[in-house]
This record gives structure tokens, C-alpha cells and sequence, in this order.
């Protein structure tokens, strides 16, 4: 039985029709073609399907895409402004923070979620923010580097 | 297959189509349904939501709190209210499990899960059902021990705010900061005049669900919280449990285990 899903994206509105039960995951990827979002394991445990709804982090592979309708959901894809990478994306790059990039995606959204509420994170705050998503590469210090840096760099706001 | 998901206003009317659809499962967080949709589990056919709003409601006042079986572990964590839960709440997960993870799910999760319904059991929490036909209460130790006979839809639960300082809980894991529970522990630690007077201490992953550690619980009557005082109680810790053998840890290891981390919480650990 195919469903029509319509939400805001990195935005935009948009709309698809998907079988019903499917996960935000699949819907994301195959309903829309977003391919910047990525599934690792589809069980909610290695975290690189992490996507922003309605600001908070949530793990796409694990929510129902029809429990969406009307939210606004954020994916790396709309990271950047133009040519402009966030600084997020931008303090990844510079602390080598991406081997394989396998967990960056959802390692880039767990941490937006984390600065969008807390500009000014601890390594504390930062090691909380990334703590459901896995990496096999880095060992995680240059990823934590990556985000305070980030914090430092973006305009202050308070 | 395809799923059927059938969303409802009200919590009645998606009590009645979980007792009624075929191969019903209410999806809550949908952090465990969700693994099994995606593992094409053959025995769900149709997905019952609500939305309705007192599922996720909290209400605390200085006697009791009353919270909604959809409140979410980051609904928890912000509300200032329930500070004493907040570490049982950042136990679940990360962030993103947090944000969908519910405590009405987590007394479904099978151990290690369940962190946050041993809390409940340690605060004595009665647990209401709804049903087609109105809603029934009754206490979270009954309803854990006939959890798996039927599809009831938990619709609230509540419990007696503990006083200051009574409430403990620690969890133990191998990854830091997040892991799945070797055991976790809640204490609720009254004292009178010195001495511990009706204590309530709930374990999990020390069973198939969390459960009372009914012998510890009598050893400390009347007790101060002393090293030589508690002796007895950390000798029958163990008693009455039967932990997993699983990936976390063995059954050997976490009853090895289990009095150390009593004695750290009884002595002064874990407070909020
Ligand atoms: C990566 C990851 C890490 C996790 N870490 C932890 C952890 O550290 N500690 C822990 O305790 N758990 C953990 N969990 C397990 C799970 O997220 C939690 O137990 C959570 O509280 C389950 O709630 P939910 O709302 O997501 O449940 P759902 O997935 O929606 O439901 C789980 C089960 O409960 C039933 N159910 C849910 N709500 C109700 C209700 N109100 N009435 C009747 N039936 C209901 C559902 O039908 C289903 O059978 C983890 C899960 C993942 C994916
Ligand atoms: S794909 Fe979602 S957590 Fe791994
Ligand atoms: S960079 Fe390879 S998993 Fe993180």
C-alpha cells in the first residue's frame, strides 16, 4: 500500500508516495533522492543516518517516515549556502576529521544539532552530541577537534 | 509486505484497533518496532499510533508526578522538575535515541534494555492501561510479570515523587559514555532517625525484566548506611536474579559484579 508523505526538506517542500511503514531512511534516499543522508546498519546503532527533525537529531533508519508529515527535516545536503560550507563542514576538512566519511553525515548533523542549541559546547557537550554514532576511522579526536573548532569559528551570538 | 499504520486521535480508540487488527504493534519512539519493520518481522501487519495529546503529557506536583507512557528520555531531561531522573533518562542512548525513545517502550524493551523501567520499579509506579472499554491501574511489578501475555496499550504512569536525596541509580557499561547496561540499579533509600526505613531497590539486566532485590531490600531494614551495616545486604544482592549471558556480559560476571556497584550506590554513589 503506497502513502503520500509531504514535509519540508533542507527548506523545501516536498512531497512522494511510499509504501507505507517505511522508514524516513529509505524514503529520504529512494522517495526523494537525497543521497547525502546514508544507512549503515537500519537496526539505529551505528548513527550515520542521523538527520535533524524539526531541529532535534533523530536517527532516520528507526523513524517512521509518515510520522513526519508537515515536519521540517535537515540533511547534510543542505549544509552548505552555495559555494559556502558550513563551518562545520569546513573544520572537518581542516582537522582531517573524514577517513573513510562513511559516519560523516551523521556525525556533521548530530554535531549541528549540538551548536544549533549550544554555541558554545565543552568537549563534554561535544563527546555527548556524537556518542550514538559510530566511527571506525578516526578514533573520534579529530572529529571532536573538528566541532569545537567549529564552535569557535562561527559568529558569535551571544 | 507493506504495513498498514493506522494513527489515532485518541488513546481508546487505538487501544481497541491494537486488541482488533491483525498482527497490531503500537509503535511509540519506534526505536526497537521500527528495527523489526525494517527486519521485515512477519508477525507485524499494521502499526497503531496516537497522537493523542495526554500521551505525552507531564504532570508534577510536590506529592506526585504523572507522566504520559509517549514522553520521550529528552522530554525528561527537560523538564528541571524531574532532575532526580535526568540521569536515568541520559542513561538511554545518545541524543538521537533520546528523542524518540519513550518510557512506555522502555518497559517493553527485553534486557539489557530498561534502564529507565527499573528506575520506575524502584519508585513503586503503577502503570494505567487503556482499553476499548475505559483504563485500568495497577502496580509496574504486576504488570512487568505478565508482559508478555497480551497487547495492552500502557496509557500513563505514575509514582510518589521521592523525597530529596532518596532516589539513586547508577548504570554500568563497558563503552563510555553510552553503552548498553552490564546492570543498572535504582534505590529509593528513605531514613529515619539514621536508619534505613523501607527501602525499594529494582536491578536491571539482572533478569529477563527488571526486578526487586527483595532480599537485599530486607537485609537493610532498619539499617544505617554504613560499610559493616550493609554486610548482610550486599551478601544476598545477588539472590533471586537470573542474568543473560550475552554480548554485554556473562550471567557469572554480572552477579560477580552486582555487590560492588550495590555498596558503591548504597555508600554515597549515584545521587542526582
Ligand atoms: C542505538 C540504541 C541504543 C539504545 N540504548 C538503550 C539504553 O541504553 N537503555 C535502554 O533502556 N534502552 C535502550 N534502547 C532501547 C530503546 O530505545 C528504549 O528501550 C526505548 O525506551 C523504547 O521506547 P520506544 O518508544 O522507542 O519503543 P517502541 O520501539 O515504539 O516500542 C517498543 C515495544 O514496546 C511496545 N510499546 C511501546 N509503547 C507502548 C505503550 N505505550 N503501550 C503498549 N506497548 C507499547 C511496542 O509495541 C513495542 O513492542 C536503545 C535502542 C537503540 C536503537
Ligand atoms: S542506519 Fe540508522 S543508525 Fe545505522
Ligand atoms: S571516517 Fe570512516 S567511519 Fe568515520
Amino acid at each position: 500500500m503506497k502513502t503520500s508523505i509531504q514535509f519540508r526538506l533542507n527548506d523545501e517542500e516536498v512531497a512522494t508516495f511510499a509504501d507505507s511503514g517505511s522508514n524516513l531512511l529509505d524514503v529520504l534516499r529512494e522517495g526523494i533522492g537525497d543521497l547525502s543522508v546514508k544507512g549503515g546498519c537500519w537496526q539505529g546503532t551505528c548513527g550515520t543516518c542521523t538527520v535533524l527533525v524539526d531541529g532535534m537529531p533523530r536517527l532516520s533508519c528507526v523513524t517512521l517516515a509518515e510520522s513526519c508529515e508537515g515536519k521540517s527535516i535537515e540533511t547534510v545536503a543542505g549544509l552548505r549556502q552555495g559555494a559556502k560550507l558550513h563551518p562545520l563542514q569546513t573544520a572537518f576538512m581542516e582537522r582531517f576529521a573524514a577517513q573513510c566519511g562513511y559516519c560523516t553525515p551523521g556525525m556533521l548533523m548530530a554535531a549541528k544539532a549540538l551548536l544549533d542549541r549550544e554555541p558554545n559546547p565543552t568537549r563534554e557537550n561535544v563527546v555527548d552530541a556524537i556518542c550514538g554514532n559510530i566511527c571506525r576511522c578516526t578514533g573520534y579526536e579529530p572529529i571532536i577537534a573538528a566541532v569545537l573548532d567549529a564552535a569557535r569559528a562561527a559568529p558569535r551570538r551571544s | 509486505m507493506t504495513i498498514a499504520v493506522k494513527t489515532f486521535a485518541r488513546l481508546a480508540e487505538a487501544a481497541s484497533a491494537l486488541s482488533t487488527e491483525r498482527g497490531a504493534r503500537f509503535l511509540a519512539g519506534g526505536t526497537l518496532v521500527m528495527r523489526a519493520v525494517n527486519e521485515a518481522e512477519p508477525s507485524i501487519e499494521t502499526l497503531v499510533r496516537s497522537t493523542d495529546p495526554s500521551f505525552v503529557g507531564i504532570a508534577v506536583t510536590s506529592g506526585r508526578v504523572e507522566l504520559g507512557a509517549g514522553v520521550t528520555m529528552a522530554a525528561i531531561l527537560g523538564e528541571r522538575e524531574l532532575a532526580f531522573l535526568h540521569p536515568v533518562a541520559r542513561a538511554v542512548g545518545g541524543p538521537a535515541v533520546r528523542e524518540a525513545a519513550t518510557i512506555g517502550g522502555n518497559l517493553f524493551a527485553p534486557s539489557p534494555y530498561g534502564d529507565f523501567a527499573s528506575a520506575l520499579l524502584a519508585l513503586d509506579a503503577t502503570v494505567t492501561l487503556a482499553g476499548g472499554y475505559g483504563q485500568r491501574e495497577l502496580s509496574l511489578e504486576e504488570f512487568l510479570g505478565r508482559r508478555e501475555r497480551g497487547a495492552s496499550l500502557v496509557s500513563s504512569i505514575a509514582f510518589k515523587r521521592p523525597a530529596n536525596e532518596v532516589f539513586r541509580f547508577t548504570k554500568v557499561t563497558r563503552v563510555h559514555p553510552k553503552g548498553l547496561s552490564v546492570l543498572a540499579i535504582a534505590a529509593q533509600l528513605p531514613l529515619a532517625n539514621g536508619r534505613i526505613a523501607g527501602p525499594r531497590i529494582a536491578y536491571g539486566a539482572m533478569g529477563r525484566m527488571p526486578l526487586r532485590a527483595k532480599a537485599a531490600e530486607r537485609a537493610l531494614e532498619g539499617r544505617p548506611l554504613e560499610d559493616n551495616a550493609i554486610a548482610p545486604a550486599l551478601a544476598v544482592a545477588a539472590d533471586g536474579t537470573s542474568p543473560l549471558d550475552d554480548a554485554i556480559a556473562s550471567a557469572w560476571w554480572r552477579r560477580e559484579i552486582l555487590p560492588i556497584h550495590l555498596r558503591r550506590l548504597l555508600l554515597g554513589a549515584g545521587r542526582s
